[in-house]
């Protein structure tokens, strides 16, 4: 089942037109990962599904619904929750605060919870106290993870997570992705780590200047190819 | 000892310059907008409170709960109708939008309730006092500054203590990170100047009941609640009460040399701060 699409899209940021017909498609439970270098149109894809930017109505469909054009709020209380890009904390809440934003103004049902979360990432626990921004960047990023499960979503946006972050940091970051996975959660990640991507995702997409260049399964991609996709250099 | 007594009676004071001040402090804390028409919407409050007492012949601490979800209301559409319409990246049309607010309310007072000077009457209680030994302290200061303390604990039981609170705090660190998360920062910046307006009808209770007031007055409660909120530093709940105190003494003292200079200490007493601390005594840590 298709549970997330998008059709055609189109982004502008005034009259700088940053996503060309681009079209990708989650199926439910999948992980799908989308590549590309700066300035691709990765994230402004990822700020398009969750409404930040708003589109025409039918450039997104989610669950059968068109919500190109609803508000962040409104996506995200239709069950897709975004990590963003450069984490994001809010600093003027502490861990457990910045967590428990995640669930505002519902009553959410599901595996996640402070309790799971802080079993999922162990040292958000001691430092549940401390101001969110006073954490290393990646305890922030697992903040930021964090606070996108306490509403238990149906789609995990993940823009950039181990951007900035040290190898072994990034491993550990990758290693809760099973988990949310097997919560139910069906999961976007975009990357700049080809690897990374390879490894986790049952569908890759590259993006190259806002269009997507390259698709298809990660076993069956050649690396002259990815290259060709990412930097647009004929290898 | 008289210096003592006026001390103490500025501190007291400076209670009334807090009840002022929370509101502005809250709405600017939660979503940077410079309420101009703050003054105005107190006076305003205050002859809402005056029509409760005289048409239902109650007592002006019952009229003001009774007042206060109307003002609830008006302060959510306001936010609603008007001013979030206004918010954005440039400061300057929420500044125009109030001060034009500022100017209609006004107007419309006078149009409504005349020039005359009003005043709400709170029987015995305008006059009692209590002897405390070097000092008397009367009652109606008192009560004010105790309720100042009041808002003040409960603003930040609701801030730091609640789901809202949260969202208060987190949609002013950051309104589209917040929006992804699932708050609306229009429904929240409603609920914010809604609350504002709360704690705009407990200053309105005390400006009506200790002295005269006339559709006009608004603008000079305003600058002293501006000054208590930049002393104070902005954001700080705890800072606008120092501040309302600092400028509620200043103000007494200089009664006390002169009565010609009791309006002026306050300000000079502002601008002293500012020399010494340019971002108020209890700055924010970050911004």
């Amino acid at each position: 089942m298709t549970l997330l699409e998008t059709q055609n899209l189109t982004a502008h940021y005034g009259d700088f037109q940053a996503l060309f017909g681009v079209d990708i498609r989650l199926e439910a439970g999948q992980t799908i990962a989308i590549i590309g270098a700066n300035g691709a149109g990765k994230t402004t894809l990822m700020r398009s599904i969750a409404g930040v930017l708003r589109n025409a109505p039918g450039m997104i469909r989610y669950d059968g619904t068109a919500i190109g054009a609803l508000p962040a709020d409104e996506v995200m209380a239709m069950g897709v929750s975004m990590v963003p890009e450069g984490r994001k904390l809010f600093p003027s809440l502490s861990v457990e605060e910045n967590l428990l934003v995640g669930t505002y103004g519902r009553k959410i049902v599901g595996h996640w919870s402070l309790d799971t979360v802080y079993r999922l990432f162990p040292i958000l626990r001691e430092k549940r106290h401390v101001p969110g921004t006073a954490l290393s960047g990646g305890q922030q990023q697992m903040v930021a993870i964090g606070r996108a499960l306490m509403s238990n979503p149906r789609v995990l946006l993940c823009d950039e997570i181990s951007l900035g972050l040290a190898p072994v940091v990034i491993r550990d970051i990758y290693a809760a992705l099973p988990e949310i996975q097997s919560s139910g959660a069906s999961v976007i990640v975009v990357e700049q780590d080809i690897g990374q991507a390879m490894k986790v995702a049952s569908t890759v997409y590259c993006m190259m200047e806002g269009r997507v260049t390259l698709s298809g399964a990660p076993g069956t991609l050649s690396r002259g190819a990815i290259h060709a996709a990412y930097f647009g250099a004929h290898a | 000892m008289i210096w003592l007594d006026t001390i103490v009676q500025g501190i007291l004071l400076g209670g009334l310059y807090a009840l002022f001040a929370a509101g502005l402090s809250l709405v600017f804390g939660i979503m940077r907008l410079v309420n101009l028409a703050h003054g105005d919407l107190i006076v305003m409050g205050a002859y809402l409170i005056l029509t409760i007492v005289s048409v239902l012949g109650i007592n002006p601490f019952l009229a003001a709960l009774i007042a206060m979800p109307i003002m609830f209301a008006l302060g959510w559409l306001l936010q609603r109708v008007v001013l979030n319409r206004v918010l954005g990246p440039d400061i300057l049309p929420p500044l125009l939008v109030t001060f034009g607010l500022s100017i209609v309310l006004q107007n419309a007072l006078l149009e409504g309730f005349s020039a005359d000077s009003q005043r709400i009457g709170a029987g015995l209680l305008e006059t009692a006092s209590w002897n405390l030994g070097p000092v008397t302290v009367g009652i109606m200061p008192v009560l004010t500054f105790a309720s100042a303390i009041l808002v003040i604990v409960g603003l930040n039981q609701l801030f730091y203590r609640t789901s809202l609170g949260r969202a208060f705090r987190a949609t002013s660190d950051d309104p589209v990170t917040a929006s992804l998360m699932g708050i609306k920062p229009a429904g929240v910046f409603a609920m914010a100047t809604g609350i504002a307006m709360i704690v705009v009808t407990i200053a309105a209770l005390y400006l009506g009941m200790r002295a005269n007031f006339d559709p006009t007055i608004g603008p000079a409660r305003l600058i002293y609640a501006f000054e208590a909120v930049i002393i104070g530093g902005l954001g700080s709940l705890w800072g606008t009460l120092a501040g309302g105190i600092i400028i509620g003494v200043a103000q007494t003292l200089g009664a006390a040399v002169s009565p010609e200079w009791q309006i002026l200490a306050g300000h000079v007493a502002f601008l002293v701060v500012l020399l010494i601390k340019p971002r108020g005594l209890f700055p924010r840590a970050y911004d």
